[in-house]
């Protein structure tokens, strides 16, 4: 067996450096709950463990003018404390939430679920949904991606080497927004997504006004469906309207038959999900 | 019930290992150790089918730290013998194959080599550099494709038992069984109703939680001992001679706490390695199974076809039944058909009955003894269709049950005429429960569905020891995995006299107590519990002389009661009650220890008989079922700790709507298991579930001192129809298949109602 290497520095260019020393064979441990279990699996083989959660901007939110930073190795379990966040981003805070069991919202963090770049990640959708960006930093200084930017097909990342995911940045919203995730799984928790759909809308008394839709586990990457939010946007969310944003879903779709469902289930699904998200999504909008 | 004659029968004290078991105090297979011991690891087949051309263990054995290599060349051939194991036949010739593949792999997990080495990445390491050249073979996972003409053949010898006369070509049925009662086709004619439908099940995993795990350690004087994680150390040290040549003198287990068996761990996988192992290197040896390897490796129970129909006369009067099974057996012959047919149509008084079976191999594990073995699926048939009448008839459910019920005097169809059995006050119960009682609420359906298992005896040893202070040890050898410790302690509290703790019960060593047959067959607080009862007796006898010693007076002249020896009468004398403790300290004046101890073959088995109520609700968009009461009503003779038959029912329970729902294995393209693990092998989780109630109804069993009946397996036997009852009864549609997982219960939705799909 090959030794591996353990760092936990206090800043974020300490991290970056030993990151990019470790040339190629680095890995970023947040909360752990994906990396010890691919460790655990012979799946990753890490030379160097780059241990994130002593970096203070990463293991903080801080809200300014309206806006919130999540540090990206904050744990589940403190997102989903935050009242603030509850009440502006209840959709994101619940995608979040969704991730694992009690035990591992303990320490599993978004980062770590957009990182992971599973297709299937809950935190993503609602994310994409919200409009996050995350600021990355790198061995070249910072710079900020859309979420949806991130993953580059199922387990690979757009991340050059040394760069580290920092933070996410949900912008400030109007009056009248509110945001939903749903996801399907055949049990009721410690399941994969089959199907995740985050839908994010502003609402003018009945009219929508502005909509995000993010769809996951129906195709390699966590989807941004515009089509789905055209759909919605200038419509009271009338049966026709949320009938074309669920055909925008179906059609948006690229699923594969495998273990956890179907393409034809999968694609219906998103239909489906996209409604129930967007019915729960009007009700908070319409109640802030 | 009425008033209960017993001071502790029936009473809900803590049971003996809880406080070990929730402090994690509690030794389980894993947790076992010795000075110097070696990691063992298999060497699993990447196929479903494939000769074996050649393994080549040079490079392994020569690695660094490896202590030992084996093959299936390190055990002896064996012969064409078929023994029991659990409710289970297996024949030895297969099941040295299993434990280490020989001629061919027969599926994806199959053992071909293994290691033992000082650690555990030495060992894992060592796997890797093992050369087996393969041949692979077209290979088949399912029964129907399995029994097709032109299926791939798993072992060329095979010919289909049971059919005269017997067949001359190569098949991968292995036998067939017939049962008659009446005149089928005369019932089916004079019927004026008539159901029938097709039903599938997939195998479903036991899913004990603690997987695996074995230590062993072979001295150089030849003496074995064994700690191993299992439902019978005997079995196992039955197993460990004779598949490695060995007298069951000189091979002592003890087994460990179990996390779980539920028939599974009734026979051997790692046991008769890890023993050769440390034969080889000379070191103790310990395996541990992962996961992975339990799915790949451990037998489910199996996945099967189930072609039932029903004739009735319009007042819903049974006239015939007709069922077949077709059930894989996995790699080897021996899938639980004959229980499955027998159990089919148990349940019911019905004239004219014919039942065929079929075992049949295929390129899977092979199965394992699971809760019931093989009751479920055949009821899940039958009692599906048996709904499918009550809906024709525009019967209550319940009632066109209670019309058939089979009673003391019903002569079942595979020969045995029943003694005293509480079906029928089984079904009252159901209809008198709370539950059934209830309105069915808006957007719920309600199932009901009945359920069958025999319960067994056979052999069992007892021992009870008076400590020097007048405590008592209970000495059995039956690992303990329902809470039996618990029931035979109460046993012995009970007839003692004595207070439930001061009776502490342990689990024996094969060395320390006469043998006992495995835990299963829901048979340990049956036959084991009569053991202790008369081991008690026996030890009571002793006490009673020894009284008659101290008062000089004739053993017939004293009796036992409220723990304490009297005069029968005034006319024996006037002496003071002498204490078990005061008997205990005078023993050695007395002569020497009181022990007592029983030996037995139980006869008399009392069948149990359960009726399941569900209420559910399907969501018609995803197809997601959501249970939201259930309650399990079981007649369980006498209930010995009611909290733990109430957890029996319950589990049991859990178990079937697992099966029900979402349990399934998943082979892919090449025959390889593609959901080895609990997040894609789905069984339910806590929130998945309401509170199961349970209704215990207490019709004691006349073989027993106690009326005890078994009640571990027949809860398992109901859940599937009773759920699949209130899924038809909510969408309209019939389900067939199991699992009704939610894209399975969407795709049907959708086919009869085509609409569902655009909207």
């Amino acid at each position: 067996m090959t030794d591996i290497k353990y760092a936990a520095p206090d800043t974020i260019e300490e991290a970056v450096a030993i990151l990019a020393a470790a040339n190629g064979s680095g890995r970023v441990l947040a909360g752990g709950t994906d990396l010890l279990v691919q460790l655990r699996a012979g799946i990753a083989k890490p030379g160097t463990i780059v241990d994130v959660k002593k970096i203070a901007e990463m293991t903080t939110i801080t809200e300014t003018d309206g806006a919130f930073r999540i540090g990206a190795a904050v744990s589940g379990a403190v997102i989903g404390e935050h009242e603030a966040l509850r009440t502006l981003w209840p959709g994101v805070v619940e995608a979040i939430n969704l991730i694992g069991s009690t035990q591992v919202q303990g320490r599993a963090s978004p980062g770590g679920n957009l990182c992971n770049a599973s297709p299937a990640a809950d935190s993503v959708p609602a994310m994409v949904a919200a409009g996050a960006t995350v600021t990355i930093q790198g061995p070249d200084g910072r710079r900020e991606l859309p979420v949806e930017k991130v993953a580059a097909g199922p387990g690979r990342t757009n991340l050059a080497k040394g760069e580290i995911v920092v933070s996410f940045t949900l912008p400030k919203r109007p009056k009248g927004s509110g945001d939903a995730y749903l996801r399907l799984i055949p049990r009721t928790e410690m399941d994969i997504a089959v199907v995740g759909c985050g839908v994010s809308l502003t609402m003018d008394g009945d009219t929508c006004t502005a909509a995000r839709v993010g769809l996951g586990a129906v195709a390699p990457l966590v989807l941004l469906v515009e089509d789905a939010a055209k759909a919605l946007v200038g419509s009271k969310l009338d049966d026709a309207a949320l009938e074309a944003a669920a055909e925008a879903c179906r059609a948006a779709c690229k699923p594969i038959d495998d273990k956890r469902g179907t393409i034809v289930y999968r694609t219906k699904i998103a239909g489906v999900l996209l409604k129930r998200a967007t019915a729960i999504a009007a009700e908070r909008a319409r109640s802030h | 019930m009425s008033a209960r004659p017993y001071k502790w029968i029936g009473t809900r004290p803590n049971r003996p290992d809880g406080a070990d078991k929730v402090t994690g105090r509690a030794r389980f297979g894993a947790d076992f150790a010795l000075p110097g011991q070696l990691h063992g690891k298999v060497l699993r087949s990447p196929h479903a089918h494939a000769i074996i051309k050649s393994i080549d263990v040079s490079a392994a054995a020569a690695l660094p730290g490896v202590k030992a290599v084996v093959t299936s060349k390190d055990f002896p051939e064996q012969p064409n013998l078929t023994v029991p194991a659990g409710e289970m036949q297996v024949n030895l010739r297969d099941v040295t194959r299993n434990v280490m593949a020989r001629e061919k792999v027969l599926y994806d997990g199959h053992a071909v080599a293994a290691v033992a080495a000082t650690t555990e990445a030495i060992a894992n390491e060592a796997l890797a550099l093992i050369k087996v050249e393969y041949e692979v073979l077209p290979h088949v996972i399912d029964v129907e494709a399995a029994m097709a003409p032109d299926a791939p053949i798993l072992n060329d010898q095979l010919r289909t038992e049971g059919i005269d006369p017997r067949p001359e070509n190569p098949t991968n049925i292995a036998k067939r069984l017939d049962f008659a009662k009446g005149d089928a086709a005369a019932g089916f004619a004079q019927a004026e109703i008539v159901v029938q439908h097709r039903y599938t099940t997939q195998p479903v995993h036991q899913g004990y939680i603690e997987p695996h795990a074995a230590l062993a350690s072979a001295s150089a004087d030849g003496q074995v001992q064994v700690w191993s994680t299992t439902q019978g150390h005997f079995q196992v040290r039955g197993f460990c001679s004779r598949l490695l040549n060995i007298e069951t003198s000189q091979i002592r287990v003890t087994p460990t706490e179990i996390g779980g068996g539920f028939g599974g761990k009734t026979v051997v996988y790692l046991e008769p390695v890890a023993i050769r192992l440390s034969q080889k290197s000379g070191k103790p040896v310990k395996m541990v199974m992962s996961r992975e390897e339990v799915f790949r490796a451990s037998g489910p129970t199996s996945g099967g076809i189930v072609e039932v129909k029903i004739g009735a006369m319009k007042d819903g009067t049974i006239v015939a039944a007709e069922c077949m099974v077709a059930l894989q057996a996995g790699a080897f012959p021996g899938s639980p058909v004959g229980p499955a047919c027998m159990c089919s149509f148990a349940c019911y008084d019905i004239a004219n009955i014919k039942v065929v079976g079929f075992d049949v191999v295929s390129n899977r594990p092979k199965v394992a003894a699971y809760r019931a073995p093989g009751a479920p699926i055949s009821c899940w048939g039958v009692e599906s269709t048996m709904d499918m009448l009550a809906q024709e008839l525009g019967m209550d459910p319940i009632e066109l049950r209670l019309k058939n019920a089979a009673k003391e005097g019903t002569k079942t169809h595979y020969g045995p005429t029943f003694n005293r059995i509480g079906l029928v006050e089984t079904l009252e119960a159901a209809k008198a429960s709370p539950h059934y009682q209830s309105p069915v609420k808006r957007g719920f359906a309600r199932g009901v569905a009945a359920g069958f298992w025999f319960n067994v005896g056979a052999d069992s040893s007892a021992a009870v020891h008076v400590g020097e202070d007048g405590t008592v040890t209970v000495i059995s050898g039956n690992p303990d995995i329902g809470g039996s410790r618990a029931s035979l302690a109460l046993m012995a509290a009970e007839e003692l006299g004595i207070d439930y703790n001061k009776v502490r019960p342990i689990i024996a060593d094969t060395a320390s107590i006469g043998f006992n047959f495995v835990t299963g067959g829901s048979r340990v607080t049956f036959a084991t519990g009569l053991a202790v009862v008369n081991a008690t007796k026996d030890a009571v006898r002793d006490l009673k002389i020894r009284a008659a010693k101290i008062w000089e007076v004739e053993p017939e002249a004293v009796i036992w009661e409220d723990g304490m020896a009297k005069p029968a009468s005034s006319n024996v004398g006037e002496f003071e009650p002498l204490s078990l403790a005061q008997l205990a300290a005078m023993a050695g004046k007395t002569g020497g220890p009181i022990n007592g101890h029983a030996q037995l073959n139980a006869q008399g088995a009392g069948p149990g008989f359960g009726v399941h109520i569900v209420d559910l609700a399907v969501d018609p968009e995803t197809g997601i079922v959501t249970i939201d009461r259930y309650t399990a009503v079981q007649d369980v003779g006498t209930a010995i700790h009611p909290s733990y038959v109430e957890g029996q029912l319950q589990g049991g329970a859990v178990q079937g709507i697992g099966w029900a729902l979402n349990e399934e294995y998943i082979y892919n393209a090449r025959g390889r298991l593609d959901n080895a693990g609990f997040l894609d092998y789905r069984i339910p989780v806590a929130s998945d579930l309401p509170m199961i109630e349970t209704v215990l109804v207490e019709v004691p069993n006349p073989a027993h001192p106690y009326g005890v009946r078994g009640v571990g397996e027949v809860p398992i036997v109901p859940p599937m129809a009773a759920i699949g009852n209130a899924i038809a009864r909510a969408t309209g549609v019939r389900f067939g298949d199991l699992p009704m997982s939610p894209p399975r219960v969407s795709a049907a939705l959708d086919a009869v109602r085509p609409a569902m799909a655009a909207e």
